[in-house]
């Protein structure tokens, strides 16, 4: 049973506003909830944070819907308040930064394997075996740095393996963008993926710059730093996926509908049940902003909205290990790299970018230190040492 | 339930809870192509040692008014080559002990939000300990000024003992901790306390502070007192828990 628009008509905009008490809820434990509710927390939060990202820009460029924009935008605050606020506080910036990359990984993989349009799934594979990079490096600095196992983080549904290393990630800013969706031509499907995948991973680079000077140590600043700056490449490629040809409304209306189907998804596999109602509840409230988007796109633009969204949405977004698709991706796609929009083989890589790489590369590299030799073991690396007893 | 320490559930941290996953994973583990990798670094310490070895200080300790000829104040009469590092630690009890009287009044809160009756701590001791820990606060306050130095500047060691205590703000102010839990970092604080007070005895003796040893003494005693009964608590919190005490004796 698929959610349809017709029959889902949200709950009324004016009716949520909510008091402070109710934004700020009792956060999930770390310890006993289940690493795919976390998931779906981090995703939401970046969903969240993308609808206010976009409102704010929006409304520098059209006084006519600042209002409207002001009032949703507000809702859509306090909706990430309460989203991101369900992270407990012993759940540390590096705890953390584990989850955003199995959120990287696993809502990826779930989205390559559900585009329809091929050049789309590619860029998420693309991106995909960098993010798992990342986690290998991540749980390097964490076992190393913290004597800290990333597994009791991620429960065993993600691998800690190196991907695409993350030295050889730096393009040449050119070399990030890509052949973006015809917005006439594409499934809807194809829309909303692109977004919520760009939403996803503008928090992760926003969340790097905010935390990684929380860090004393040295090696671990400067990963961050090298991380956040390929996340910034990936922000630069999703974003690249979506037609720029749509017009200020539809995007709106792409943003709403995406949030629908993101909430949908997380409700739909959302096993704890107070989770599960604050998500059903954020369900509804997303129905209502997308009624009154699409109000607005039929007074402004004289179209029907249903010539942009799924009168039915799809199927919802997959929250399951996808162990299988990342260890055949990274077998097959390992060396790929990029020339411009298009996809090839490392060997083949430009001047700009072997010249932009070696010159970030210049003083070294942080995430090659971090895991020289580094393979991870369960309960960390230090129960694979022998000790004379 | 409020505060109660936890009991059995399921904590899914652990590789024992997802038997199937984590024997997938180590299966990808182990099959992993490693001899394909490039996996060393020549000096894998590198980057770290460059920051080392050119870092600058955390901070500097703040010039006292005399330095600057603007008032008559005690710190010239001090013996030693560095005196201003006395007044660096008086500004780290300052810090931290401003800090403790905070660390026992969330600790206070968590008591009497608590269901248990009668509290698990006595609370009377609580608020005794929370008073002596506002003295000694105004003890130091006194000795800085009659040093001539600011009692509102935080100094170098004073940043440093909070950083390394933030954790303990962290256990005590948590909504889903236990008072077990809080009088574990309790616990950290008091005995850092003591021997931060010892070593402060130390140095103004050594000084030659003499009129400040009987008050510090004094301040001493108190904080052996706060070891002593916290580490009480503590044990017979502890046991309870375990099922091997009846009932906490105070």
């Amino acid at each position: 049973m698929g959610l349809k628009l017709e029959e889902n008509k949200g709950y009324p905009l004016e009716k949520q506003f909510r008091s402070w008490r109710d934004i700020a809820k009792e956060p999930i434990s770390k310890l006993d909830s289940d690493a795919f509710s976390r998931v779906r927390i981090v995703l939401l939060n970046g969903i969240e944070l993308e609808a206010i990202r976009f409102s704010h820009a929006c409304s520098r460029m059209n006084r006519d819907l600042q209002r409207n924009l002001a009032l949703i935008r507000r809702v859509e605050q306090q909706q990430a308040t309460t989203i991101n606020w369900l992270l407990p506080a012993d759940q540390s910036p590096l705890e953390t930064t584990i989850a955003y990359e199995q959120v990287a990984i696993e809502v990826t993989a779930a989205i390559a394997q559900q585009e329809p349009n091929a050049y789309l799934a590619q860029a998420y594979r693309f991106g995909l075996l960098e993010d798992f990079d990342h986690m290998y490096r991540y749980s390097a600095l964490m076992d190393r740095l913290e004597g800290k196992d990333a597994n009791n983080i991620l429960q065993s549904y993600t691998d800690i393996l190196p991907g695409r290393p993350t030295m050889v990630e730096h393009r040449h800013p050119f070399d990030d963008l890509r052949t973006p969706y015809d917005r006439k031509h594409a499934d809807p499907i194809t829309k909303l993926n692109a977004l919520m995948i760009m939403s996803a991973e503008f928090q992760t680079h926003d969340y790097y710059m905010n935390v990684g000077p929380l860090f004393a140590d040295p090696l671990a600043r400067a990963l961050y730093a090298e991380i956040a700056s390929i996340e910034e490449q990936h922000v630069t490629q999703y974003e690249s996926l979506s037609d720029p040809e749509e017009t200020w409304m539809e995007k709106w209306m792409l943003h709403e509908a995406m949030e629908v189907y993101s909430y949908y998804s997380c409700v739909e596999s959302e096993s704890d049940p107070r989770l599960k109602a604050i998500g059903e509840n954020f369900l509804d409230f997303e129905l209502g902003h997308l009624q009154v988007v699409m109000d607005l796109f039929k007074k402004i633009e004289r179209r029907d909205p249903m010539e942009i969204l799924p009168t039915q949405f799809p199927k919802p977004v997959s929250f399951a290990s996808q162990r299988e698709f990342v260890r055949h991706t990274l077998a097959q796609e390992v060396n790929m790299s990029a020339d411009g929009p298009l996809f090839i083989d490392r060997k083949q890589e430009n001047d700009r970018t072997l010249l932009y790489r070696q010159e970030v590369n210049a003083s070294g590299s942080p995430s090659e230190q971090v895991a020289s030799e580094y393979r991870w073991a369960p309960g960390t690396e230090l129960t694979q040492k022998r000790i004379a007893m | 339930m409020t505060h109660q320490d936890p009991g059995l559930g399921r904590n899914r941290t652990g590789m024992q809870m997802s038997p199937l996953l984590s024997k997938e994973m180590m299966q990808n583990l182990n099959t992993f192509p490693w001899d394909a990798q490039t996996m060393s670094v020549e000096d894998p310490e590198k980057l770290e040692m460059d920051y080392l070895q050119t870092a600058h200080p955390i901070g500097s300790i703040p010039v006292p008014l005399t330095l600057k000829g603007m008032a008559m104040s005690g710190i010239d009469k001090l013996k030693g080559a560095r005196p201003e590092i006395f007044i660096d630690k008086l500004g780290e009890r300052m810090a931290f002990e401003r800090q403790g009287v905070r660390l026992y009044e969330a600790l206070l809160r968590k008591c009497s939000a608590g269901s248990s009756s009668p509290a698990p701590v006595p609370v009377e001791r609580l608020e005794l300990i929370r008073q002596n820990e506002l003295e000694h606060m105004f003890l130091i306050k006194a000795t800085l000024e009659n040093f001539g130095a600011d009692p509102t500047a935080q100094t170098p060691s004073a940043d440093v003992v909070a950083v390394a205590s933030m954790g303990l703000l962290q256990v005590i102010t948590d909504p889903r901790t236990s008072i077990r839990h809080s009088i574990e970092a309790i616990q950290v604080a008091e005995l850092t306390d003591r021997d931060g007070w010892n070593l402060l005895i130390e140095l103004a003796d050594a000084l030659g502070e003499d009129k400040l040893i009987a008050p510090f003494q004094k301040a001493l005693q108190e904080e052996d007192q706060h070891v002593h009964e916290v580490r009480t608590w503590l044990k017979n919190l502890t046991l309870m828990e375990a099922g091997v005490s009846a009932a906490a004796t105070f």
